[in-house]
């Protein structure tokens, strides 16, 4: 197991900057998800750990010593892709043996039986060792593809979206089974996603990266509660948070959309500002302040997810999913003022984190 | 697929199962005739109109591999019955064998240059596929500055005409005395063909995904290492494919084959064509060579077959 670090990291490819000055600090047994959108250099600063990918800047360190050098075989590291994870033509035993007979390695063959067999029973594929990968489906595929990570006992597992091929109820399932395994093994993950469920779900600490830079790095919760600017807003939680322009004028939020509602932060008046409020801290009330259109339902079983008009303004907020509520109907909304961050209006910045 | 189909489309259909087998047929009737020359009995290869039925001969399968010279007397009753049965058959056609000072019989020129056939166009296939295979890998899987340029300049080899550098590469190759040599040929033939294997191996390699390759990598494995045991195999299919459009190319090669050999090294191609020259020409004889020559190249494509029909799309059906 590792302690990973990236210091300064810049990569880019011909004039493109992919990466621009990425620190990371990844500890020993943490499950690290990389959360971004395609093209925000996810992918790039996995495979510059994985050593498949040189940065053009900065250094990376794998148990406090400097890689950069190494090639990808030296750095122990184990990786599982979204597709074309599996060695073609070969059976799945022959896939979970093949990172074993490396000359690097050295496992004599018994060794190698054992090992693969006991992956084979963790994961359930057992049943499928001796089938060609082309009969795999793409569940048991990852499956496979995790199993040849494991078999090799690496000091780091690198994955890239390696859920995001299947389908919902099979994601859930490897997602769960995936955290188990990383806890159960105390082993170092890097996971990088899209999915900002799979990160908020997984992730002992998440990284947000956005245009080839670290936006914010912190536990889901932080993350979820506390984001650093609209951007990590705007991409962590389902539905996002909601982001309504306006000022603070005698202690009330005054939205520009034509609402006001209770303030307990601390902002100077008439400084425009974005406030940010999660759907579950806005709340359905006859005697609240704003007033607002329902313009859309969406039961989700558990809650219901009301999207209202207020103003030209769109909220999306939770009730109970007991509520009786029709389109069009107007009604009367409020939000705990205690859970409102502040962002700077102009530059996007939450003020809650310091100048 | 839709199993209805009106009565237009049927008709259609059979059309065109009709003129498939035209063309078929006019494509085939040189092969048969070739085929059919080679067990004819020689006084019915010039016949007009074609005999079509005949009981076929091994004759000019025998004749073709013996060196022969023309009878001044035939042979007595004794010397016909103490003959082999090849021998017999020469005499049948008033030709004899003809012996060295032992006794051997003498093998005519063809063994030999169909041998060099196969040397040279196996020995220049199998390089050119393999140097070929590894440019290939390189141009596709590495950023190599003005790889547009090389590639271009690569298949500009192909552009000229062998007419055009047959007489200056015949100059060359007599200042370093590879006329006439089999080591000349295949050189020449390599070269040719590089060109060509270099485009078609990069398409393929192209195709195959670099995550395989990167996985292995990760696994602990050289770049060496893992060409050979995943992209390799992953290959199979477009370096079969080069490797029939080589082995044909070379196989059937006559210009150069021409001006670069003389005896020693000269393939089939110019040696059939030189046989009709002397005297009045037997056409079976003839026939049988080229018929042997069409053998290895439909051996080998058959055997090929399936490799080839992905092949040959280049790329395009995906398993």
């Amino acid at each position: 197991m590792a302690h990973i670090e990236l210091r300064n990291i810049s990569k880019s490819f011909g004039s493109k900057p992919a990466l621009r000055g990425l620190d990371l600090e990844i500890e020993d047994g943490q499950f690290f998800v990389l959360l971004g959108e395609t093209g925000a250099g996810k992918t790039t600063t996995l495979r510059i750990v994985a050593g498949l990918e040189k940065p053009t800047e900065g250094d990376v360190l794998i148990d406090g010593e400097n890689v950069n050098e190494w090639g990808a075989a030296e750095r122990d590291v184990a990786l599982v892709l979204q597709q074309y994870s599996l060695y073609p033509r070969y059976t799945v035993r022959e896939n979970l043996e093949f990172p074993l007979k490396s000359k690097i390695r050295r496992v004599d063959a018994a060794d190698i039986e054992e090992r693969v067999n006991r992956v084979a029973k963790t994961l359930q594929i057992s049943h499928l060792l001796d089938r060609k990968t082309d009969r795999l489906s793409g569940g048991e595929m990852q499956r496979v593809s995790i199993g040849r990570a494991i078999v090799r006992q690496p000091r780091v597992f690198l994955m890239d979206e390696p859920l995001s091929a299947l389908d919902a109820k099979l994601r859930e399932a490897l997602r769960t089974e995936l955290k188990n395994l990383q806890m159960n093994l105390g082993a170092t993950f890097l996971f990088v996603t899209h999915d900002q469920v799979e990160a908020m779900s997984m992730g002992d600490k998440i990284g947000v990266l956005d245009k080839g830079k670290l936006v914010q790095v912190g536990t889901p919760s932080e993350i979820y509660a506390n984001p650093c600017n609209t951007f990590v807003a705007r991409s962590v939680g389902s539905p996002p948070m909601n982001l309504l322009n306006g000022s603070v004028s005698k202690g009330n939020a005054v939205a520009d959309a034509g609402f006001a509602l209770p303030f307990a932060g601390k902002a100077s008046d008439g400084q425009p500002v974005t406030f940010g409020i999660r759907p579950e801290d806005m709340f359905l009330d006859p005697g609240a302040p704003a007033e607002g259109a329902v313009h859309d339902i969406e039961n989700h079983g558990v809650a219901k997810i009301v999207t209202l008009r207020a103003g030209d303004a769109v909220i999306r907020l939770t009730t109970s999913a007991r509520d009786k509520l029709a389109i069009d109907e107007t009604v009367r909304f409020s939000w705990n003022p205690e859970k409102v961050v502040l962002f700077d209006k102009s530059s996007g910045l939450s003020l809650r984190h310091g100048p | 697929m839709a199993a209805v189909r009106t009565r237009s489309e049927v008709a259609l259909n059979r059309v065109a199962i009709a003129a498939v087998l035209i063309v078929t047929i006019i494509f085939l009737a040189p092969i048969y005739w070739i085929t059919a020359t080679a067990f004819k009995p020689r006084h019915l290869a010039t016949t007009v109109p074609p005999t079509v039925m005949f009981e076929p001969e091994i004759s000019p399968f025998v004749k073709l591999f013996l060196r022969r010279s023309q009878l001044r007397e035939q042979p007595t009753p004794e010397e016909y019955a103490a003959a082999p049965w090849w021998e017999r058959l020469v005499f049948d056609g008033g030709e004899k064998v003809v012996r060295d000072g032992r006794g051997n019989a003498q093998l005519s020129g063809y063994p030999s240059r169909f041998a060099n056939s196969l040397i040279v166009a196996v020995v220049s296939t199998v390089m050119a596929v393999g140097m070929g295979t590894l440019t290939a890998y390189g141009f596709s899987r590495f950023k190599v500055a003005g790889e547009q340029d090389w590639l271009f300049f690569i298949l500009s080899t192909r552009m000229l005409p062998p007419v055009v550098v047959a007489i200056p590469m015949f100059l060359m190759y007599r200042w370093f005395g590879l006329n006439d040599t089999h080591v000349g040929l295949i050189i020449l033939y390599t070269a040719f063909n590089l060109s060509f294997s270099v485009w078609l191996m990069k398409g393929f390699i192209d195709e195959i995904p670099r995550e395989y390759e990167e996985a292995a990598l990760v696994d602990g494995y050289t770049r060496m290492e893992a060409f050979f045991k995943i992209v390799l195999p992953e290959a199979a299919t477009g370096i079969a494919a080069t490797a029939v459009f080589c082995f044909i190319i070379a196989w059937n090669e006559y210009a150069f084959a021409l001006i670069m050999t003389r005896r020693t090294a000269q393939t089939a191609p110019p040696f059939i064509p030189s046989q009709v020259g002397s005297g009045l020409p037997d056409w079976t004889v003839i026939a049988a060579g080229t018929f042997l020559f069409l053998l290895p190249v439909a051996i080998f494509t058959f055997l090929l077959r399936n490799h080839l029909l992905r092949g040959m799309s280049f790329g395009a059906i995906r398993k």
